[in-house]
């Protein structure tokens, strides 16, 4: 167990921290506020490489391991949430599941275009009628006389929605009786190509946080696609969804690693500025106590992340390692970011105000990929079985 | 094409100077960056790279520490970092310098040498030109923009920066080069670059590695320029400062000064 | 290897930088600190002018103090390259052995002296502020009084972004040579009708490899008036909060007759050219009056205007390192004080008009 990063990964880290305080920040307040998607952030990082970091190098990525990309997330929220949730998405959940189950010549086909940048991902599982409960997918794929599949139906609240050109979607494609009899449905993984005829995008949403992510509907419409845009295996699209949400969880930990990290920091810098009574507000026990609590929670949370991207580099299954660094990660970016906006006081509540903004981007982290309440299901599970 | 660019680590003077309790410069506290102007070079061998296609060399000379400047160019996309440190080349001037970094790159192959107009610890921009003269080559300093490469001619086209003008000028090569900041905007390392630089072995080279360098010439004893004194900068003290005057106050007060001085 | 025969080595040279046949600023400095440096010594001061067509200079070094002009007139030198000029001087140096050879810290001299220095093997001190004649070492070794060296060159120059000072000696080597930054010596007394004895000398120039072509020479048309010869500055730093908010400092400018300068950071926002920039990696001035407004004084700042006459310094943190230095200090708003200080200058000078 070794609690320091060697030289390799401390490079990297001084990497991203340059790149994010250099390119990220300076776009962070006023893509919040128009919720423009930043395009030339993106062209940047997959200059930088960014985009393909645990893709291996035979396939157009750095070849580097989960740590190095988590700390890369990390560093981006700490800047961004947003900018640091559009790499997750397209990294966790579009690169991260083909390489994992897509056929050789699926990998040689996107894996290149994805892991360099030049194409960006997404990842469609939720509909309106299905978010926790993967049972209310409606989407349906059927395969027609000539072997091709046509798929109708939505998806809701897709990240790099409309943004992206290759899409990891669920559909369902039959159904089977569980052990005590009742009838489940089966799905499959299909990979969708923006463009494809039938494929379209419906309204883009107004969100409270991370706000310059695009998130969209999606909707299929007769989409036909041959039998070599399906991922993995005909029926077992459930285990794909759930295996790719566990090295997801990994990155939304991350970002909320990240956006914790980054209103600590701010909130040191301003309380050691501003005064009150003559002195400044860091003198004062009461907020001193707050920094040292947000600080170690931070740290805390810091450990597991790092645990779980450790866990995702060795293990086959890292379910409890994801779900722990997610379920804590988020609930410390919620408090520290509440915390580092009372500290702030006014100013705090002011857009100008990074805290401000961070507050509100942290709330997603308890949500997305899974909620708080399904990490802790995951975790429970695991134990009590 | 085969390039060699030369780097210096130094102190990060720009994100905030440190300093111990008793006014020196608090060093260890201080970040060691790749100097900016070496880092304008390099990234200006690196665009050559692309276009052309070259194998680059980044050589430092320093402690061993200074091995970190040799990785990140690397992760930016260097091919072979060349390290020279020994304890006999310590406390060289630049002349004492630029004999042994010339006296490294004898060994080389080269087609072309980049350095740095000036590093930010010295400011002295006298390395780059002194290392041309020991190796015999044509040079240009202070070069904002490579222009052109003939490869069947040899020749590099390069305008190069003067107080109130610029110059275009064709140059034989090899030839030596030093790079204005403005030269290129440094690429980022990429994180691929980061881990394949640290699998890669760093050449390290010693005194007894340089070619054609008399012991006479090297380290503090073959340095000309000596240290007679060295002292933090002293400065001036302060005049008057006041807190607490109105705009109107504050006004009377500056003018008063300026006609007391018959200024106004 | 140390220079053999030190003391055949006399007498203070300068080169004399001239661009486009006219001479520059820092080549009647050098003359001007020469002259003092040649007075310590008791030797004279002798101005190295190379060119094309450039002999006519000669005459005005003369009355700025040289007493000897050395000409290399040629047409290898119309247009400024490394190679025939460093062979030019370094032509000079070994037949006319100087004691000291002071070259401008300029876009030229950065690139000639290091070359020249290189070339006879000796010392070189770069961008020095200061210049005296001393001992080294600066005390004597207890027991070894004999070695201690008298009437050496000893050269003063910050490092370290200003953060440190070094004074710098070149005793076994000859000449003892420093490059100087422009705007810090003062030039001397013109005496008209003052002349210098003119030696004119050819080396022989044979273009080689290491005579560069030049194809193409592009002058800065957007003439700037130069901030180094400003006798008041109005420099504005981050404070001001935009481009557009320079406006108040050009008001006050044009008020007071001074020109507008700005701080490293002003530049890196591109509020404004690098030439207007004061500091370390700007320009040195020392003006009568220095208005630092919302300047902080970071010490790359500190370094390019500290000896200024007067500093007048407004900027609304109390703590800027800036009012370290500043004679005339006021903590406070400079969008309220600035115009106000415009309006009542203008007031002053309109009641004088009359009075006159």
């Amino acid at each position: 167990m070794d609690f320091t990063l060697d030289k390799k990964h401390a490079m990297a880290r001084s990497l991203f921290k340059d790149f994010a305080e250099k390119e990220v920040k300076p776009l962070a307040q006023e893509i919040d506020e128009t919720e423009r998607f930043p395009r030339e952030t993106v062209e940047k990082m997959a200059k930088a490489g960014f985009m393909g970091i645990a893709v291996p190098k035979e396939y157009g990525g750095q070849g580097c391991d989960p740590l190095t990309y988590v700390m890369c997330i990390e560093e981006l929220a700490k800047q961004c949430g947003t900018t640091a949730v559009i790499v997750s998405a397209h990294s966790s959940l579009c690169c991260d599941p083909i390489l994992t189950f897509g056929t050789e010549e699926q990998k040689q086909r996107y894996l290149p275009d994805l892991a360099s940048g030049r194409k960006l991902g997404a990842f469609a599982l939720t509909e309106p009628g299905a978010g926790t409960d993967a049972q209310g997918v409606q989407t349906k794929a059927v395969k027609d006389e000539e072997g091709n599949w046509v798929i109708n139906g939505s998806k809701c609240f897709i990240t790099n929605g409309k943004e992206a050109d290759v899409y990891v979607i669920f559909a369902q494609t039959g159904t089977k009786l569980d052990k005590k009899g009742r009838t489940q449905k089966v799905f499959t993984a299909f990979i969708l190509e923006k463009g494809m005829p039938g494929f379209t995008f419906g309204t883009k949403e107004n969100k409270m946080g991370i706000r310059a992510s695009a998130t969209y509907e999606l909707v299929f419409n007769d989409v036909k696609v041959s039998d070599a845009q399906r991922l993995g295996a005909e029926g077992k699209g459930f285990p794909i969804a759930m295996h790719t949400l566990d090295g997801g969880r990994i990155g939304i930990a991350a970002q909320a690693l990240g956006l914790a990290e980054g209103a600590l920091d701010r909130t040191i810098a301003y309380t050691k500025e501003r005064k009150q009574f003559g002195r400044p507000i860091s003198a004062f026990q009461n907020t001193a106590f707050k920094i040292a609590d947000m600080a170690t929670k931070c740290q805390a949370a810091q450990y597991l992340v790092y645990a779980a991207a450790e866990a995702k580099a060795t293990k086959d299954r890292y379910s409890v390692e994801a779900g722990m660094a997610k379920l804590y990660a988020a609930r410390t970016a919620m408090e520290v970011t509440t915390e580092a906006v009372q500290l702030h006081g006014g100013y705090g509540y002011m857009k100008e105000y990074d805290v401000e903004r961070m507050m509100r981007d942290a709330k997603i982290t308890e949500i997305y990929e899974g909620t708080s309440e399904v990490q802790e299901m995951v975790i429970s599970g695991a134990l009590l079985k | 094409m085969k390039i060699v660019v030369c780097v210096k680590q130094v102190p990060d003077t720009k994100g905030g100077v440190v300093f111990n309790p008793d006014g020196t410069l608090n060093r260890a506290a201080m970040l060691a960056i790749m100097n900016p102007d070496d880092k304008a070079g390099l990234e200006a061998a690196l665009e050559l790279k692309d276009k052309y296609g070259a194998e680059i060399t980044v050589l430092t000379m320093g402690l061993p520490k200074a091995d970190e400047v040799l990785r990140e160019a690397m992760a930016m996309g260097a091919d072979k970092g060349i390290l020279v440190t020994d304890r006999r080349l310590g406390g060289a001037d630049t002349w004492a310098t630029s004999v042994t970094i010339a006296g490294a790159l004898r060994n080389l192959d080269y087609d072309l040498i980049i350095t740095g107009r000036q590093a930010i610890d010295g400011d002295t921009a006298q390395v780059g030109p002194e290392i041309a003269e020991h190796l015999h080559l044509p040079m240009v300093t202070y070069v904002q923009k490579v222009v052109d490469v003939d490869e069947a001619a040899k020749t590099i086209t390069v305008e190069r920066q003067f107080d109130d003008r610029y110059m275009t000028v064709k140059v034989q090569m090899p030839c030596v080069l030093t790079a204005l900041g403005e030269l290129a905007k440094p690429r980022y390392m990429t994180p691929g670059g980061i881990f394949e630089a640290y699998d890669k072995e760093v050449t390290v080279w010693g005194r007894d590695d340089l070619k054609d360098v008399l012991d006479s010439d090297i380290g503090k004893v073959g340095s000309p320029t000596q240290i007679a004194k060295a002292s933090d900068k002293v400065r001036k003290g302060a005049g008057e400062k006041k807190t607490d005057l109105s705009p109107s106050e504050a006004v009377d007060y500056i003018v008063g000064k300026l006609e007391a001085k018959h200024i106004i | 290897m140390a220079t053999e025969n030190k003391e055949q080595y006399k007498g203070v040279y300068v080169f004399a930088q001239q661009v486009d046949g006219e001479l520059s600023g820092i080549a009647l400095e050098l003359v001007g600190k020469g002259k003092q440096l040649a007075a310590d010594l008791g030797t004279e001061v002798t101005a190295v002018l190379l060119g094309s067509g450039i002999k006519g200079l000669a005459d005005t070094l003369g009355e700025y103090g040289a007493d000897k002009v050395i000409v290399v007139d040629d047409p290898e030198l119309k247009d400024y390259r490394t190679e025939p000029y460093a062979h030019a001087l370094a032509s000079v140096i070994n037949k006319f052995k100087p004691d000291v050879m002071l070259v401008g810290a300029t876009a030229i001299g950065r690139d000639l002296g290091p070359c020249v220095a290189a070339r006879v093997h000796t010392g070189l001190t770069a961008d020095c502020t200061g210049l005296d004649i001393g001992d080294f070492p600066l005390n004597p070794i207890p027991g070894q009084e004999d070695k201690q060296l008298h009437k050496q060159l000893l050269m003063t120059r910050p490092a370290f972004g200003g953060n440190t000072i070094a004074t710098i000696a070149c005793p076994d080597f000859r000449p003892q040579m420093a490059t100087v930054r422009p705007g810090v010596m003062q030039k001397g007394e013109r005496v008209p009708g003052r002349k210098a004895e003119v030696i004119e000398y050819n080396p022989g120039f044979t273009p080689d490899n290491r005579y560069v072509e030049i194809l193409d020479i592009v002058k800065n048309t957007k003439k700037v008036a130069d901030i180094m010869d400003a006798k008041i500055l109005v420099s504005g730093g981050r404070g001001l909060g935009s481009a557009e908010n320079f406006k108040i400092l050009d008001d006050l400018a044009a008020a007071i007759g001074g020109t507008v300068s700005c701080s490293r950071a002003v530049v890196d926002a591109g509020w404004k050219p690098k030439d207007l920039q004061v500091g370390q990696t700007g320009k040195t001035v020392r003006p009568q009056v220095y208005f630092a407004i919302g300047i902080s004084g970071a010490i790359q700042h500190l370094a390019g205007m500290e000896d200024s006459d007067m500093i007048i310094a407004i900027n609304k943190d109390e703590s800027a390192p800036i009012f370290d230095v500043a004679d005339v200090g006021v903590v406070g708003d400079l969008f309220k004080i600035v115009p106000k200080l415009t309006e009542k200058i203008n007031e002053v000078n309109a009641a004088k008009a009359k009075t006159e």
